[in-house]
């Protein structure tokens, strides 16, 4: 079982790696539409690829309000 | 399509639509690339009159509020469908609001009976403010075997064996109370009546005719107007078939449309922006000699459909295109904010029949829609059938506001004389957005008038609404606005919301106020977010009651400062 850390850790890479931006460049507290200069279905794109890397369903209403990759982990980490 | 003239209710049309094409499918219901359920006419009317009877025996009555909270699946228009059945009144508020948000407007609506899913259920239980007393009952769909209800009954257990009698309704009765904003301060409940419907479905099927076989995907959320009207009743009582999706994923969605045939769509510009995207992202990707033949037939379309549309051929010349679209569509209207140009334009060079199209829910939805003949870029297209538009106070460049009068405006909002006889005045729905009429009779929209922005998602967002959000900041006063309000602006892009901010006397905006109200828009939903904010050292005009005079402030405001002043949060 992952730790929320770890979890955090894994979508800052995955994010990264999608938007194609430094790693080094996101925190977990970062907004992300503002960070990544995203709309909300950039960021419903990059929940996909989240989904296939934890093996889990997240519908979309659960990024309902969600702006900030911590809060995402948790959303993620309920689910694993 | 079925004669609507003959009908005084959704509910009658309705029920004649689903004797008309029993064994048509009229609804199939996807998630991602599964698909969950697929109702035939004679199914859908099966499922649904179960539940008016089970609402029935609950003492459900004509004129009854039912309101609905769900995302798009085939339960909301089956519970639609029976509530109307009942003669009951539709609430159909939107799943993406906060719990807070649902509970204020299920107060404002007095919506007796909730239809809602488990998900959304269990939030609205956990929220501070809820009060089981401000409902009859409540009914849940798809909730785990084991939760715990909170005394709401299943929907799939909602059902009585008797049959449900029929209820009658006028034209003139109320259909719907449909909200078309105000979560925090001012709850605008627009009421519609059955005949605002009614006349609303009969004006498209001249420009957009639907026929059994054809396919409308839905990914916009039914409670919304455009939804409701395009995606559920014109639809069933035109025996189509409709597709709902129940996730906005761009994946999801360009293959619904090859794998559905779908022949119709409404879109909101995000969606296309989006599309788009995707297709440029695809043809830069062509080695040159490819992409030197795909900008020749481009060309080649580009000619031949400058008079007016010509599908078939367009099909032919740019067949892979079309085929990622399913090969069947026919239209894709965009509606709910204002699209760009060279969206419409790319898609229109590539044959894609993209039709701008201009609403307001309080107009039932539909106000101009652009017929491709010729297709126009630049307009939100040509006045629906017995539709009226006056400019009002038009300036020397003929620009000025946008009025409306047909028998799809609202009957008025909800509980609030004084809004209501601000916004239809003499009969005619004052709009609030800025535009012109030109010769060929096209729509062309150049700002607002109101303090409102509209996001490229659709969304109205009233300054008003947003000020809950920096309750108890520590200032003086604070205000917030649409930029384009204080300073107007002939654009309809990149609308933003700015504070006005009037620090406590002697203390100047340090950091630490900064760091709270940028904390607390970041609690708001990214697209209600305020971008920056002025300081204003004088005090806020006020009425005898208090209230701020917006109108005057934001005059003062623009005497003294410009949009230069404006200082990021």
């Amino acid at each position: 079982m992952r730790t929320i850390e770890q979890t955090t850790g894994e979508i800052l890479d995955l994010a990264a790696q999608h938007f194609k931006v430094p790693r080094a460049s996101l925190s977990p507290q970062d907004d992300f539409f503002k960070k990544l200069g995203i709309d909300s279905l950039q960021a419903l794109e990059m929940l996909t690829r989240l989904e296939n890397h934890f093996g889990i369903e997240l519908p979309d209403f659960e990024m309902q309000g969600v702006s900030d990759f911590r809060t995402l982990a948790s959303r993620i980490q309920a689910r694993l | 399509m079925l004669d609507l003239s003959k009908y005084e209710s959704l509910g009658a049309a309705l029920r004649d639509a689903l004797k008309q094409w029993p064994e048509e499918v009229c609804l199939i219901e996807a998630d991602r690339d599964r698909e969950k359920a697929r109702l035939t006419y004679r199914q859908f009317d099966e499922s649904a009159r179960p539940l008016a009877a089970a609402l029935q025996a609950r003492g459900f009555k004509a004129g009854d509020r039912a309101a609905i909270i769900m995302t798009n699946q085939s339960k909301w228009l089956i519970s639609a469908y029976a509530v109307f059945y009942a003669g009951g009144v539709l609430v159909p508020l939107d799943y993406k609001l906060t719990p807070k948000e649902q509970l204020a407007l299920l107060v404002h609506s007095r919506a007796s009976v909730l239809i809602t899913e488990y998900p959304i259920w269990r939030a609205l239980i956990q929220t501070e403010e809820f009060d089981k007393r401000r409902i009859d009952f409540a009914v849940v769909t798809e909730a785990p075997a084991a939760a715990d209800l909170g005394g709401a009954i299943r929907w799939e257990e909602f059902r009585a064996d008797r049959e449900p009698d029929f209820v009658p309704r006028r034209r003139s009765d109320w259909a719907c109370i449909v909200y078309s904003s105000g979560t925090g301060g001012r709850p605008k409940g627009c009421v519609m009546t059955h005949e605002n419907y009614l006349e609303q479905c009969a004006m498209f099927p001249a420009l957009y005719p639907v026929a059994p076989g054809d396919v409308y995907l839905s990914i916009l959320p039914t409670n919304h107007a455009i939804d409701f009207m395009l995606g559920f009743f014109y639809q069933f009582v035109s025996g189509g078939t409709v597709v709902h999706l129940r996730t906005l994923r761009p994946e999801y969605v360009r293959e619904a449309f090859a794998k559905y045939k779908v022949t119709h769509v409404t879109l909101v510009p995000l969606i296309l922006k989006n599309l788009q995207k995707g297709f440029e992202a695809r043809f830069d990707a062509l080695p040159p000699r490819k992409r030197r033949a795909l900008d020749f037939l481009i060309g080649v379309n580009k000619r031949f459909t400058r008079g007016r549309a010509r599908l078939g051929l367009s099909r032919r010349l740019l067949p892979q295109v079309h085929e990622a679209f399913g090969g069947k569509l026919r239209a894709i209207i965009v509606g709910g904010a204002f699209t760009e140009p060279r969206t419409l334009q790319f898609f229109y060079d590539l044959g894609v029949p993209v039709a701008n199209a201009y609403g307001l829910t309080e107009a039932c939805m539909g106000i101009s829609v652009n017929d491709l003949k010729p297709f126009r870029a630049d307009t939100v297209g040509k006045l629906l059938p017995r539709v009226e538009v006056r400019i009002v106070n038009p300036g020397g460049d003929e620009i000025g506001e946008v009025a409306v009068r047909s028998r799809t405006v609202m009957s008025h909002y909800l509980d609030d004389p004084e809004l209501t006889a601000e916004t239809i005045v003499d009969g005619w729905l004052m709009t609030g957005d800025l535009g012109r009429l030109d010769k060929a009779g096209h729509l062309q929209l150049f700002g607002r008038k109101k303090n409102m922005i509209v996001t490229i998602e659709g969304k109205n967002i009233y300054p008003e609404d947003i000020e809950s959000a920096f309750e108890g900041l520590p200032v003086k006063e604070f205000c917030v606005f649409a930029a384009n309000y204080i300073w107007p602006k002939h654009s309809m892009v990149g609308e933003q919301l700015v504070m006005a901010l009037h620090p406590e006397t002697g203390r100047a905006l340090d950091e630490a106020l900064h760091a709270e109200m940028a904390a607390r828009n970041q609690r708001l939903l990214n697209y209600k977010r305020i971008s920056g904010y002025i300081v204003w050292e004088k005090d806020f005009p006020r009425t005898a009651s208090m209230k701020i005079k917006r109108v005057e402030l934001a005059e003062q405001i623009r005497e003294c400062l410009d949009r230069q002043s404006v200082k990021a949060l």
